[in-house]
């Protein structure tokens, strides 16, 4: 692998280190296919935690799964590292159905905070000593939790507008300071879809955010845990991170599933994959660039066009080898669904024609924002978001490597031929607007080096070994209880998905780990204090997808 | 030139020059505004229309499209917008952020009970005449995700809507498709008739009194405004 930089490798913990650790607050074990896993009483979760964190290193919880068995709810903390993703362990805290109380991670995570509201609000498990104990992804009156066993979806609800009060009316918070209340969003260009920010200003200042979501929230983990592992659920991840990430998004589900049932993928069907998936990420970067310019410039015509020209250029490509512009469903298990397009030299031309324009295009968006020094002042040093703060809110992707934090799946828990390319992993150290934009920027010009050696690969594939699809039985059943979680490097950051099987031909529970989820949490801590247009900029450089976020 | 040297311009006749009007449209009266309708028009410079029809006509020409995204549709519909597509092309694509100045609400995207009220708000802000088009399969009937517990099955269930694009999600040409034949209907001033019972919003006080009213009633004022959620009525 040729990653540029070798980085010290992270001291390996072996499973005895993890046990002797972890003592007698070990109950049991419940390994996953992924990591070892250890199951602890609920009020020593903290402990726990942090000693994982301190002593052993593991400073990265990517997940939390909140589940509902027959006799138990059980919550599972995903813990790997950034300076070694590879490394994971997996904290499992079992609570009993009548009485679902568990301590709370958040004083050792930060990001543990919206994570284990989203467990309390989806599933139902109080946290205790949690800061914020609000629901997260449905509105505050709703009644039951939907994936827990005995919800009755049929059951009406009632939703009310008040939560949304008009700014004007309210003009004050409270009477007595001399803050001012603003609603942004849900229906606001600069959200990026249906986000709702609750702020509050002194003057331009921004004293709090709180970002609002659950605007999107489409089901789509009882959706993916309704189909059956073979084909039915792969048309759900193109929708979570809908900006043409799809590729990238299959890939998650794909990796997972794969995993989990042992499946062989041959090696030119995973070239095909890179391949696709890079393209994917490309025209992600450049809707990124573009909505960014949008809220930045607030200029629909220039700047956000020729982002879109770009893109359309991708879209075709990819339109030819999937079939469709956006909601892709071109990857199977074990394999994709066929081979690249015919006549294959004018396809491969096609690609290499993008390819070959790429440069002048993204010397044409330097010219256009990095160099602009109007761009420049409004993205210098606003939104810092330091790497200690990212790494406590789980940010991974460009906002993690605009921080400094080396950490990208594609080579730290390699996949697909990524291996054997030769690429480089980019990172900038300003952790403002300005370098998640630059870090975007680099990574497109990275992804075209991939698709490059791709499409060379592709060309001079022999005849006879273009296989795109290993046989997979026509009925996946995993064996029961099995668990796995697995994870990607998405456009937008790490993509993972938890898979329980209970033994059927779907899930028991599907869980998504969505990058943009973590992303967007950590809005607070990087626009409080500065100026609202500021608190715009940061939001755009988030990337966010509301899709991902709510699921 | 320094400004103390007049051009030698202003020294000549300021009247206007007319030489290259004049031979571009010839000799007689000035027609550059003519245009093939004027000519069809005859001799005579005035048109017999209803007021209505002519509204109608204007109306279906000058569309401004609420910038409204929800969801995956919604990356579509921004390259309708854009170049390639360019749907501005047929009188029908400037966005605008605001709902106070748009006629057209394009809804690309799952509706979720919690967007729905916020969806209905935005609804009632727009002047009247308003139009909507439901982009793709979730407006319709929810689409992939109909089965979900938190999703609405259809925009229709919450706002009228004039036109319906399928797909998952649509084309921009199907969009471009699916505006033109809004246009269409507003020049002929045909309207739709909403064939469901939508959900509206309430105030709390006036709810029929059952379980969920009952359980709710210590967290909601009289006055607040809600939207009831029959799940089991939905189609």
């Amino acid at each position: 692998m040729s990653t540029g930089l070798e980085r010290d490798p992270a001291i390996e913990v072996s499973e005895d280190d993890l046990e002797a650790l972890i003592g007698d607050r070990a109950l049991a074990r419940d390994d996953h296919l992924n990591a070892p896993g250890f199951v602890v009483r609920p009020d020593d979760v903290q402990s726990v935690l942090s000693d994982l964190r301190d002593e052993a290193g593991f400073d990265h919880l990517a997940n939390l799964t909140a589940q509902q068995y027959a006799d138990r709810y059980e919550s599972i903390y995903h813990l790997r590292k950034y300076a070694d993703p590879t490394q994971e362990v997996s904290v499992v805290v079992p609570t009993t159905t009548d009485d679902p109380v568990s301590q709370t991670a958040e004083p050792v995570f930060r990001t543990a905070d919206w994570h284990e509201r989203e467990a309390f609000d989806l599933v139902g498990i109080d946290y205790e000593g949690h800061p914020d104990p609000r629901r997260i992804l449905l509105p505050e009156t709703w009644q039951g939790h939907p994936l827990s066993e005995d919800y009755n979806q049929e059951k009406p609800q009632l939703v009310t507008l008040s939560e949304h009060a008009n700014p004007v009316q309210p003009d004050h918070h409270d009477d007595e300071s001399d803050t001012m209340f603003l609603n942004i969003g849900p229906h606001h260009p600069a959200t990026h879809g249906v986000l709702h920010i609750e702020t509050v200003l002194d003057g331009e200042t921004v004293v709090d955010v709180d970002p609002d979501i659950g605007y999107l929230h489409r089901c789509e983990e009882q959706m993916c845990q309704q189909g059956t592992y073979r084909h039915q659920i792969m048309p759900y991840p193109d929708r979570w991170d809908y900006v043409s990430a799809g590729l990238l998004n299959e890939w998650a589900y794909a990796r997972t599933a794969e995993d989990l049932a042992d499946i062989d993928v041959p090696e030119y069907a995973q070239v095909i994959r890179t391949m696709g998936a890079e393209l994917c990420r490309i025209a992600s970067h450049m809707l990124a660039l573009a909505t960014f310019a949008l809220d930045v410039y607030g200029d629909f015509t220039a700047i956000f066009q020729y982002g879109m020209r770009d893109r359309e250029v991708v879209q075709d490509i990819l339109e030819d080898l999937t079939g469709q512009r956006l909601m892709f469903n071109y990857f199977r298990l074990g394999g994709v669904a066929w081979d690249l397009p015919e006549p294959r030299e004018e396809f491969i031309e096609k690609t290499r024609d993008f390819l070959d324009g790429l440069p002048a295009k993204v010397d044409e968006y330097h010219d256009l924002l990095t160099g602009n020094e109007i761009f420049q002042v409004r993205t210098h040093d606003t939104g810092i978001l330091e790497p200690e703060v990212a790494k406590q809110y789980g940010c991974t992707g460009p906002v993690a490597r605009g921080s400094g934090i080396d950490y990208d799946l594609r080579r730290d828990d390699p996949y697909g031929y990524y291996d054997n390319l030769e690429w480089d992993v980019v990172t900038e150290d300003g952790c403002d607007n300005y370098s998640r934009v630059l870090v975007r920027m680099q990574e497109v010009e990275e992804s075209a080096k991939i698709i490059e050696q791709c499409l060379d690969l592709l060309e001079d594939w022999p005849e006879d070994e273009r296989t795109v699809q290993s046989n997979v039985p026509r009925t996946l059943k995993p064996d029961a209880d099995t668990e796995i979680y697995r994870s990607v490097e998405g456009a937008k950051g790490e993509l993972g998905i938890y898979i329980r099987s209970d033994g059927t031909d779907k899930p028991g529970r599907f869980k998504i780990r969505s990058p943009c989820f973590h992303n967007l949490s950590a809005l607070p801590e990087m626009s409080e204090g500065e100026y609202i247009p500021d608190l715009i900029a940061s939001l755009g450089s988030l990337d966010i997808v509301l899709g991902e976020v709510d699921r | 030139m320094s400004s103390d040297q007049p051009r030698q311009s202003i020294y000549d006749s300021t009247a206007p020059s007319t030489d290259t009007r004049d031979s571009r449209i010839g000799e007689g009266a000035d027609d550059r505004f003519n245009s093939k309708l004027r000519e069809a028009f005859g001799s005579t410079p005035f048109i017999l229309t209803k007021f209505d029809k002519f509204m109608n006509w204007v109306r279906g020409n000058s569309m401004f499209m609420l910038q409204f995204g929800i969801a995956c549709c919604s990356i579509e519909m921004m390259h309708t917008y854009a170049i390639k597509h360019d749907l501005d092309r047929f009188g029908a694509g400037v966005p605008r952020a605001s709902p106070r100045q748009a006629d057209v609400m394009i809804v690309p995207g799952t509706i979720v009970s919690k967007f729905g009220p916020r969806m209905k708000r935005v609804y009632d802000q727009m002047p009247e005449p308003k139009f909507v088009v439901g982009m793709g399969s979730c407006t319709i009937s929810g689409g992939p995700f109909q089965e979900g517990y938190n999703v609405v099955k259809g925009a229709e269930e919450i706002i009228p809507i004039d036109i319906h694009v399928p797909g998952c999600p649509p084309r921009p040409e199907a969009l471009v498709y699916g505006i033109a034949k809004l246009q269409e209907r507003i020049r002929n001033g045909e309207s739709t008739p909403v064939v469901v019972k939508p959900y509206e919003l309430e105030e709390f006080g006036d709810l029929p009194q059952d379980e969920l009213v009952q359980k709710l009633a210590d967290d909601i004022d009289e006055e607040d405004l809600v939207m009831r959620y029959n799940w089991a009525d939905s189609p």
